[in-house]
């Protein structure tokens, strides 16, 4: 009898168990399967998105760095190869080149009680994605140095030089700065902070032309060339990862970081527990007496791909709404500085916040910017290393620029 | 061999040939004379969590239907070839109309970015080929010579270099070389110089990369010509030795023409191999200071988001004529040799 009544309880648990997994997501099938980059908050997502799957439901992610590559065809196949893609400001613009993914808006009507108005990505009206998470290069200085330098806390960029020079002069630090200098991707990222911070546009208002051959242009190449007299020596073979490497080893003072990994860098338990202690997470600086900081700001959301039957969309939205409900900032504050409703920033998301709410403008959503990041990534090398002056390096730019953008039909000749 | 029994030998490897060489060739090369169609764009307002903005962004129906016109792109000729990411050529007129002397005329040519790439994939190539090659003769004599029963070892730790994928390979000096790592905090000791950083300045960076090479192309070497002192006729060697040859003068005029012939084999491998480096400007993180042909299109190909796959068609047609002629001359000189056996 005992047994029985065992075997009866644990049944009906499993009952139970199943049908509030149900009710968390209430999908009745479908299959929902995942696309994204591969970084903590994009992880925590997909593995919330898994809760849906049951019997009916199947749920899986492919995390990849590589997905970039991966995204344009696997969206391209009918039917789809993945029904929800993790997008960014700039990985948006190849999907909706191509018409790949759907407009969410009546999805949204029927689901998505739970998002706020500014976490809808827009295009002429329509919602094309919804966003989850703010990111943006900000700074991160040591306030142990710079008390026994005897120095406020930087607000511009000018303030960062003058204050490298004390560090070193007064023998602190051999080399008090930090930089993603490396031609790649992160020396393009370093002119678009500095520009934006200068206030400068990058392209005619409306074509794909370049307009960053003015005196924004020369002023952001001295100030990228001033700052890197205050680092180590080879600064051209530093990413965004190996930068940090360097400041959470206590070598340098000053870093333009990534708010992404904020959390890592003051994370006690980390590799020197000083260096976390003492790291401020603070606004990206302003350049040249303007306002705006010097910093991009980027968002990652989700987008619902084109080529796929109704059923999958609904169910894969359904999923992401389940993965993006309000308790996964909750469970997760450290993760992102999430754009979820209810969301309290904690301690490092405040340098992600601190950038945004003074100001500073979002990395462009335009379908040619991937290519002018490239042609900056290439060109400013050369002047960073002192083998060419700023007006022929942003001439270079602008002629390797034009050279991609007739190459990929945005320009002709 | 009659004709028909010749055609039959060879039949098969001449479709593999076609099937596997001469067709994707064929299609790189139709693929490098089109560019993407033209993108028909429009002004559109979007939204994201920080602001509203008037962007543009591409028509996708109106584009779609020109891609649909034409699913290659747009005909472009040899427009792409000749543009400023390849040869160049108004940006070479320009510089040879106006210019002050041969300095500037060598600057503003290295500055452009096919003719950086070729620069160093060319001085990699000649350095390294010879150097490696002499690396692995000079191992191969070594280990030619030592007791039989730590040849197995030896021959083992002399290809190791070979074994390591080249990227790992890279990375792991890059990471030696770094100003923390082993190579570099050493040499900074050892110069009293604080400021030496091996990935710093470009010169040095290409020695650290021609050194890589070296490295790791030596071991191929090794085995070819190892192979051939295990094929050495003895009695001409011991008939030198008796007639009162040192070892230099038995190396001299026995060992070396006898492996001039693989010697050839050898360079051209490595002169195909070297002129295609990629896997060092990646694992040194040298891109700011040396890339290569392979690496432009590496480039084109992993862009931000949109690949240009005509550009680097383009580079990729370049490259095959660049080793063509790396290789006329061996080529020739083989022809003439086969000529001369034959007569």
């Amino acid at each position: 009898m005992k047994h029985v009544l065992i075997a009866t309880v644990a049944a009906a648990a499993m009952l139970v168990g199943c049908s509030v997994a149900h009710a968390e997501c209430g999908i009745a099938a479908g299959h929902v399967s995942i696309l994204s980059n591969d970084f903590d908050a994009l992880r925590v997502l997909a593995a919330a998105a898994k809760d849906c799957a049951s019997p009916t439901v199947t749920v899986t992610a492919n995390q990849t760095a590589a997905h970039k590559n991966l995204q344009v065809p696997a969206l391209t196949a009918n039917p789809a190869e993945y029904t929800v893609a993790f997008v960014a400001n700039n990985s948006i613009s190849p999907l909706l080149n191509a018409g790949l993914i759907q407009p969410l808006d009546a999805l949204i009507a029927k689901y998505g009680q739970d998002l706020l108005p500014n976490q809808f990505i827009k295009v002429d009206g329509k919602t094309v994605a919804i966003a989850f998470d703010a990111n943006s290069q900000h700074l991160f200085y040591r306030k142990d140095i710079f008390e026994k330098a005897g120095l406020a806390a930087p607000k511009s960029y000018e303030d960062v030089l003058a204050a490298a020079k004390v560090i070193k002069d007064k023998g602190l630090l051999a080399y008090p700065l930090a930089a993603a200098d490396k031609p790649g991707w992160d020396l393009g990222a370093e002119f678009v902070n500095m520009y934006l911070g200068y206030g400068g546009a990058f392209f005619d208002a409306s074509s794909a032309k370049l307009a960053i051959n003015n005196d924004k242009g020369l002023a952001t190449l001295k100030m990228m060339k001033d700052l890197t007299q205050y680092m180590a020596p080879d600064f051209l073979s530093y990413d965004a990862d190996e930068m940090k490497a360097v400041y959470m080893s206590g070598k340098v003072a000053m870093m333009d970081g990534w708010g992404s990994y904020a959390g890592a860098v003051i994370d006690p338990k980390g590799p020197d527990p000083e260096v976390a202690a003492n790291t401020v997470l603070a606004a990206a600086p302003t350049v040249g007496g303007g306002a705006t900081p010097a910093a991009s700001l980027w968002w990652d959301g989700f987008a619902i791909a084109r080529n796929i039957s109704d059923a999958d969309a609904e169910a894969s939205f359904r999923a992401m709404m389940h993965a993006v409900r309000p308790e996964t900032a909750t469970t997760h504050p450290d993760s992102a500085p999430w754009l979820i409703k209810g969301f309290k920033p904690g301690a490092a998301a405040v340098g992600v916040i601190a950038t945004a709410t003074a100001g500073a403008k979002a990395y462009p959503m335009l379908p040619y910017m991937g290519l002018l990041h490239t042609a900056l990534s290439n060109e400013i090398g050369g002047y960073l290393q002192g083998n060419k002056d700023a007006p022929k390096t942003l001439a270079d730019i602008e002629s390797a620029y034009d050279a991609a953008a007739t190459q990929g039909g945005y320009l002709k000749d | 061999m009659p004709h028909k029994t010749f055609l039959a030998f060879i039949l098969p490897s001449a479709l593999a040939m076609l099937l596997f060489i001469a067709l994707p060739i064929g299609s790189v090369a139709v693929q490098s004379l089109f560019v993407e169609h033209t993108k028909v764009l429009r002004k559109v307002q979007s939204c994201t969590p920080f602001s509203c903005t008037e962007d543009v962004q591409v028509d996708e129906q109106a584009t779609a239907a020109l891609q649909r016109q034409e699913p290659l792109g747009s005909f472009n000729g040899l427009g792409t070839y000749t543009d400023r990411a390849h040869l160049a050529f108004a940006e070479i007129a320009a510089i040879l109309g106006s210019n002050a002397g041969v300095n500037d005329i060598i600057d503003r040519i290295y500055n452009l970015p096919f003719y950086r790439a070729l620069v160093f994939t060319l001085a990699y190539t000649f350095v390294v080929t010879p150097l490696a090659m002499l690396l692995g003769f000079a191992i191969a004599l070594a280990v030619n010579a030592v007791p039989g029963f730590v040849k197995g070892p030896v021959i083992f730790f002399s290809l190791l270099p070979m074994i390591i994928t080249p990227l790992v390979g890279s990375l792991m000096v890059y990471w030696m070389i770094n100003a923390d790592g082993v190579i570099g905090a050493s040499l900074q000791t050892l110069f009293h110089d604080p400021k030496l950083y091996l990935k710093a300045s470009p010169l040095l960076t290409w020695i650290v990369i021609f050194l890589y090479g070296i490295w790791t192309n030596g071991p191929f070497s090794f085995v070819v010509f190892y192979a051939g002192l295990q094929m050495l006729p003895l009695d001409t060697l011991e008939s030198a030795m008796i007639d009162g040859a040192s070892r230099w003068e038995r190396i001299r005029f026995v060992v070396i023409p006898y492996l001039a012939p693989l010697a050839t084999f050898v360079a051209l491998v490595q002169l195909m191999d070297n002129f295609r480096v990629f896997e060092p400007i990646v694992g040194f993180n040298s891109q700011a200071s040396a890339t290569s042909l392979s690496y432009a299109i590496f480039n084109d190909l992993n862009g931000q988001f949109s690949q240009l796959f005509g550009s680097a068609a383009a580079t990729s047609m370049l490259t095959i004529v660049g080793v063509v002629m790396l290789l006329l001359p061996v080529l020739v000189r083989t022809w003439r040799e086969f000529n001369r056996k034959a007569a």
